[in-house]
């Protein structure tokens, strides 16, 4: 990664962070309704991979989790808020909400509310490249508690037999809603699970971008070359509770001050002002002037866009005008 | 008679059970040390310890076919999952096992487990976090299937399901575990087979079960003070099996019938209703029957949809007062 790049980065996991958390604010204002998991502290896992993978190229799909990971892909802030306030133009129709946010023609496949869904759709998705003979590759994050669910371990077995182009992200942040791992969970390190399966696997730091970046390049690398699939583990903290409706008060003040030391947008802010590469004013200006363009542009944008209609209710739950539905144009 | 909440109710009849019985265990995701997601079973961790008092992990079908096989053994575990919507993945465990060990056994086996969840539409949860199940389960022959809409039929009839020898599946609703209600100071048991009058009519019946029974108090309360019209409000808090006798006698004195559900109409609780209505009682009605019930999509995010899509109070009125030509 070149300067620039590095500066780049810098302030895309910044724009996430912030992003994040006007979208609290919006929730609190009840402009923003249902379930909301929001993403602060993990922000280097999913920049570091989209680093190294092909955004807008390669396939992404994963859970409940997902503003992030969509922006990332490269859908646009405003629609992805748009449809948080549930509007016509969001990147779901207002249909979707915050666990659903999909925008297909960035290749991000989608947000799933059920834990383990993603599993065998990465797979399936990893399938349908290779029949298709294509270089892109699949890409799938999940947390650590979905890998107790049965789809974790149908799918590895799959993607493994089948030698399906699948990178499983495991965003391991200790904790499944209020239960910690070691409660719920026999072996602990995630990737020794894939190693199960034969599975290529490693687990690194995802508070440190430049080495979940030179781990996800090696995954990339590995996975495209047609080898088979690929499970990183990185491991890492949402600063959060689960979603809104949750205080996070199962873990301690002690635990979290750790991880907030570890912080993956200061960690990589330092080290660039080290390098001599940006400095304190750099960052308090760019900090700024997201601040500002998510209220001028996003905000305003989700506001002011029209509810869907209420005729429009009924729209989308199946094809339209399908043929085949009498039995094709005879 | 104290007043509880429904999830006061619920945690009330878990620790009088596990208190009788160190058979009885709860189990579920986050039901321990974190209480539940609706605080049904608060505090019963630190009572009964972690052997007892189960945290799972993300497993559905796992952890419910963990806790049927228990069960072949004499424990009599009370499963929580979180949400209906996540029930989807227990299905196999539930319809292929629990519901049929027993006859493919020939009677050797049995599953007395209780399998409690909330279902319904709650606020902009999504079309993956608003499932009605009730109509998946109560056409499952081997499983019985009861939905309490207050405190006092949520805590007699997990206190019923218990001590039940079949397996029962408990649909709760999201949005009434802070409902307020009375409940028997005594233990009290409410029978998993029938229905209660919850409200007396002559003119029209209105059937509802678990949140319904209060869109259809409600109608009936404006159709009275409005439109003169009395309704009799049966709830139907027992689905699988429904109360034939109770369905008949209330519309052979009504002679007119409204089914308020919270799910799709097709092959759904209306659908049931009206087929037994014909067959018990097709003579004694005066107008055809008519449900009214959600709309035919995934449940939307955005809010004005979503309201849209679910029926209410004001739906059940205008129900009726079309079925009288009003
Ligand atoms: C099938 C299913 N079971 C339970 C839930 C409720 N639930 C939502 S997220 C979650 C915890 C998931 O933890 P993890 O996979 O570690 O991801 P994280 O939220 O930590 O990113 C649970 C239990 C669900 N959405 N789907
Ligand atoms: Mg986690």
């Amino acid at each position: 990664m070149n300067a620039a790049d590095k500066k780049r980065l810098l302030r895309e996991m910044l724009y996430a962070r912030r992003f994040e958390e006007r979208c609290y604010e919006a929730y609190v204002e009840r402009k923003i309704g249902g379930f909301l998991h929001l993403y602060p502290g993990q922000e280097a896992c999913v920049h570091g991979v989209m680093e190294a993978a092909k955004p807008g190229h390669d396939y992404v799909i994963t859970g409940y989790r997902d503003h992030v990971h969509a922006i990332q892909c490269g859908a646009d802030p405003k629609k992805v808020m748009a449809e948080l306030y549930g509007k016509e133009t969001g990147s779901s129709k207002g249909r979707g909400g915050s666990m659903h946010i999909f925008d297909v023609e960035h290749r991000f496949m989608g947000g799933y509310a059920l834990v383990g869904g993603p599993f065998p759709l990465a797979a399936g998705i990893g399938k349908a490249i290779k029949l298709q003979g294509g270089d892109e590759i699949s890409i799938c994050f999940l947390g650590d508690a979905a890998n107790n669910q049965g789809s974790f371990h149908e799918s590895l077995n799959m993607a493994a037999v089948w030698e399906l182009p699948v990178l499983f992200v495991c965003e391991n942040n200790l904790y499944g809603i209020g239960t910690r791992i070691e409660r719920s969970t026999a072996v602990q390190e995630q990737y020794k699970r894939a190693c199960g399966y034969g599975i290529e696997a490693a687990r690194v730091d995802g508070q440190d971008i430049e080495t979940v970046y030179e781990a996800a390049l090696k995954a990339v690398d590995y996975v495209r070359s047609g080898k088979g699939p690929y499970f990183l583990e990185l491991s890492t903290y949402r600063y959060r509770g689960h979603s809104m409706s949750d205080a996070g008060a199962y873990r301690t003040k002690e635990e979290q001050q750790e991880w907030i030391k570890r912080d993956p947008i200061n960690l990589f802010k330092e080290r660039l002002i080290e390098a001599g590469e940006l400095s304190e004013e750099d960052f308090q200006s760019l900090d700024k002037e997201i601040i500002e363009q998510i209220d001028r542009d996003v905000i305003p944008f989700a506001e002011e866009s029209p509810e869907p209609k209420l005729e429009e209710l009924e729209k989308y739950v199946l094809a339209e005008n399908d043929p085949w539905v009498k039995g094709g144009a005879q | 008679m104290a007043e509880l909440m429904y999830w006061e109710a619920i945690r009330r009849a878990h620790d009088e059970e596990m208190a009788r019985d160190p058979m009885v265990i709860a189990m579920g995701e986050d039901i321990g040390v974190a209480g539940g997601t609706y605080k049904a079973t608060q505090g019963l961790y630190d009572k009964y310890g972690a052997e007892r008092v189960i945290d799972t992990p993300i497993s559905e079908n796992g952890y419910t076919g963990l806790g049927i096989g228990s069960s072949f053994l004499g424990v009599r575990p009370i499963i929580e999952i979180m949400s209906v919507n996540f029930a989807w993945l227990a299905t196999d465990q539930i319809v292929n096992t629990a519901a049929k060990v027993r006859y493919m056994s020939g009677g050797q086996l049995e599953a007395p487990v209780v399998i409690r969840s909330p279902g319904g539409t709650a606020h902009q949860l999504g079309a993956q976090h608003s499932a009605r199940m009730e109509k998946v389960f109560m056409g499952i022959v081997g499983l019985r299937v009861v939905t309490p809409s207050n405190p006092r039929q949520a805590y007699g009839l997990i206190k019923s399901a218990v001590r039940c020898n079949d397996p029962v599946f408990i649909n709760e609703h999201e949005l009434m575990y802070n409902m307020k209600d009375v409940v028997p100071d005594d233990e009290y048991f409410h029978p998993l087979e029938g229905s209660e009058v919850a409200r007396e009519g002559k003119d029209v019946t209105i059937f509802a079960y678990n949140i319904s029974v209060h869109w259809a108090l409600q109608a009936a309360d404006i159709l009275s003070r409005q439109h003169g019209i009395e309704a009799e409000v049966v709830d139907l808090y027992a689905l699988n099996p429904l109360d034939r006798e109770g369905i008949r006698d209330s519309v052979s004195k009504t002679h007119r019938a409204v089914i308020a559900e919270e799910a799709e109409p097709a092959v759904g609780v209306g659908s049931e209703v009206m087929a037994i209505i014909n067959e018990e009682c097709f003579f004694e009605l005066d107008a055809p029957p008519m449900r009214i019930s959600a709309r035919n999509v995934p449940i939307p995010y955005n809010r004005t949809l979503e309201k849209a899509a679910i029926p209410n109070a004001q739906d059940v009125v205008n129900g009726v007062l079309k079925m009288f030509g009003k």
